[in-house]
């Protein structure tokens, strides 16, 4: 106990800054959940094709360490639109493949969570056999950099050398950790405006309230659901390039273990309430860091959801517990 | 609609088909031999276990590459008579290993393996040999206990952690001469058994310990903790895909002590993935320089395009003596009698073994990684 209370600041700012990926890619199931009430399990891996998207971009730009202020803004931009473009291009043809078919069949709801579990293994193990792919449309010589060892890590290089900007109880804060939690919040700001004031965002929250009505009063939900698909693959995009820039490695499963963490933040938050996924990512990854800290690192994750049960045990919507349909937005 | 499911669904039954080939196929050359010539008494073969997709693959590949070339030497010298080489993937999964040993043992043309190659699987495959009295030797298992439990099919090419364990202690205290050392290991059998001896052997010295998961990739609290114990020196107790981000989030974090890992992180991944932050990293490894067997060093480079990697002289060795046995006209049975009494020279040492299955010549050696390569700094004496 002594020996958290002694590093607080360093576990909660690090903390805080895997919980706002996790925050960023609790939205896309939040989201999805909020219009249709499905588990979109392959949102995992919408993120992890967003990791891979601003990894090659970087390759291709010759992205390095120590690299100018301009170059460097222009990297991170590029990862930044390369990501989301990726991530928000998998989760709209996933829509569209995996669940709109079942949606016009009206299958029940535990036949799209078995595709969206299918999809999910079929996206992973795609990235994982890129070199095969590659090979077969004949590009694997000029794509060699991006495609071999498509089983094993892939590693980014630093563009973003970590420097402390301040200190605070003994923990040097680095312009990573200030651009990962403060660019999380701004995005969600964003996306909650976005939701709240715009024409989208009124669609989207008439769906989610009762979509016969909203139809009825003209709002075309194909349209609706596509758009809502298409905003949290965006978002999963922001946490792959965040996701990038603090850890820098990722691999074709590295979204397996991160959506289940992402999707327990959702549930945590209040699954459908887009400020619940926001203080549900942050919560679970303080909790992870806190409990590795009380009982050692290999306990982060029982820890963390022994603290899922425990809220839940109280407060069985989570803990803000509204949906997307209610006035909070 | 119906156009739209038209599509979609070859769509998904040729995504399927394609994971199914992908597991199948793995992404490993050919054997040596022709493959298929079969003549009566002489298509024998030996099995290579080991990891040759997934994230370890690189591990089993280099220990590939050198069966590869034992088999090469000896058909050259054996047109007439070919031993082909039959891949047993694990991807390095103990839950893998025990299916995979069964499919070897049924196979009656298989007379001796090579591998299996992680401890873990080891652990999970070696009675299953060692019921069939199928002869294993491994290039690259290091767990100490593995021959502890008399399997007599049992053999290692190499060192084992207690020889390693307390040399990479010793290379922590004489020449890091670090005052504080924090040891973290991964939990896996090879991992958790090494960290331990060097736990021991350093003694007050260890300032902290941790504990990772395989396949974690934020290491946030384990940093931390390395930071704020002050520790000069860190310890790590496994393998590469989990090395290269902890020294890469340590690096960012400012920590500007060594990082000292053991045989499982000797690949060129590590350096791939963890880039700059890769420098510097002290590696031991009961492995050989490429540099001590010039003749081999060429032969693999001419073929391969590269210099031996970890356990390819290992692999060359361990398979260079099952097909001495073939050779002698040794089967299944008769192997495990022509392996215990072996005793030659090897490209990486003198091959004999003693009652337990160990190496009876065994030797320690440094490596650090400089300019995002991987060289030998001596045999720690």
């Amino acid at each position: 106990m002594q020996y958290l209370l002694d590093n607080f600041f360093s576990f909660t700012i690090t903390g805080l800054t895997i919980g706002a990926v996790y925050a960023l890619v609790a939205l896309g199931y939040t989201l999805v959940y909020g219009v249709l009430r499905l588990i979109n399990f392959a949102h995992s891996e919408v993120f992890m094709f967003g990791t891979f998207a601003a990894l090659w971009v970087v390759m291709l730009l010759g992205g390095k360490g120590g690299g100018s202020v301009g170059q460097v803004i222009f990297w991170v931009a590029m990862m930044f639109v390369a990501a989301m473009a990726m991530s928000g291009l998998i989760a709209v043809l996933l829509e569209r493949v995996a669940y709109r078919p079942l949606r016009k069949r009206n299958a029940p709801p535990l036949i799209a969570l078995i595709s969206a579990i299918g999809a999910s293994f079929v996206l992973a193990e795609l990235m994982g056999l890129r070199s095969r792919v590659a090979s077969w449309v004949g590009l694997d010589d000029n794509l060699r950099d991006y495609v071999r060892n498509s089983r094993n890590n892939a590693g980014m290089p630093t563009i973003i050398q970590p420097q402390p900007i301040f200190t605070i109880g003994g923990y040097h804060v680095t312009n990573v950790d200030i651009l990962v939690i403060v660019g999380a919040i701004a995005i969600m700001v964003v996306l909650d405006q976005f939701v709240k004031r715009s024409r989208l965002g009124r669609g989207i929250r008439a769906v989610a309230m009762d979509p016969e009505s909203a139809a009825l009063m003209g709002v075309n939900r194909d349209r609706v659901i596509q758009v809502t698909f298409l905003v949290g693959g965006v978002m999963a995009g922001a946490a792959a390039v965040f996701y990038m820039l603090k850890i820098g490695i990722t691999r074709y499963d590295a979204g397996f273990i991160l959506g289940v963490k992402a999707f327990t933040a959702a549930v945590l938050g209040g699954i459908g309430n887009l400020r619940g996924a926001l203080l549900g990512g942050f919560v679970l990854g303080l909790a992870e860091n806190y409990g590795s800290a009380l009982v050692g690192t290999q306990w982060k994750d029982v820890v963390a959801f022994v603290l899922l049960v425990l809220i839940l045990l109280f407060r069985p919507t989570g803990l803000l517990g509204e949906s997307l349909g209610k006035a909070r937005a | 609609m119906r156009s739209t499911l038209k599509f979609a669904v070859p769509l998904a039954v040729a995504a399927l088909a394609l994971g199914a080939c992908g597991t199948k196929g793995g992404e490993t050359p050919a054997p040596g031999g022709t493959g298929g010539a079969a003549q009566a008494a002489c298509d024998l073969k030996i099995g290579m276990f080991g990891a040759l997709t997934g994230p370890n693959a690189n591990l089993g590949i280099y220990i590939q590459n050198g069966v590869n070339l034992a088999l090469d030497d000896y058909n050259k010298k054996h047109p007439n008579c070919k031993v082909t080489l039959e891949n047993y993937d694990s991807q390095g999964l103990p839950d893998q290993a025990p299916a995979l040993a069964k499919k070897a043992i049924d196979d009656k043309k298989v007379v001796g393996i090579v591998g299996p190659a992680f401890s873990g699987e080891s652990k999970a495959a070696d009675p299953a040999f060692n019921e069939a009295g199928l002869v294993t030797i491994t290039p690259s298992a290091t767990a100490t206990k593995l021959s502890t439990n008399g399997w007599k099919t049992f053999f290692r090419a190499l060192g084992n952690d207690d020889t390693q364990g307390p040399a990479a202690a010793k290379y922590i205290k004489e020449t890091v001469k670090s005052t504080k050392t924090f040891v973290i290991d991964d939990a896996s059998e090879y991992g958790k058994g090494l960290a331990d001896i060097v736990r021991k052997d350093l003694g007050a010295q260890v300032v902290g310990n941790d504990t990772i998961q395989q396949k974690q990739t934020d290491f946030s609290a384990s940093v931390t903790k390395v930071v704020s114990s002050g520790a000069d020196t860190l310890f790590f107790g496994g393998y590469s895909p989990e090395a290269a981000p902890l020294i890469k989030q340590l690096r960012d974090a400012g920590w500007k002590g060594t990082f000292v890992v053991a045989d499982g992180v000797k690949d060129q991944s590590y350096i791939d993935n963890a880039k700059d932050a890769a420098e510097g990293t002290i590696i031991t490894c009961p492995c050989v320089p490429p540099d001590v067997a010039p003749d081999f060093q060429a032969a693999y480079k001419a073929k391969y395009n590269e210099d031996p990697n970890t356990y390819s002289g290992e692999g060359y060795d361990s398979a260079t003596i099952l097909l001495e046995g073939i050779a002698a006209g040794k089967d299944r049975e008769s192997m495990l009698d022509f392996v215990k009494s072996y005793d030659k020279k090897g490209v990486t040492k003198q091959l004999k073994f003693d009652d337990k299955g160990e190496s009876a010549d065994i030797k320690v050696f440094a490596y650090k990684v400089e300019g995002g390569k991987i060289v030998g700094i001596g045999e720690i004496k």
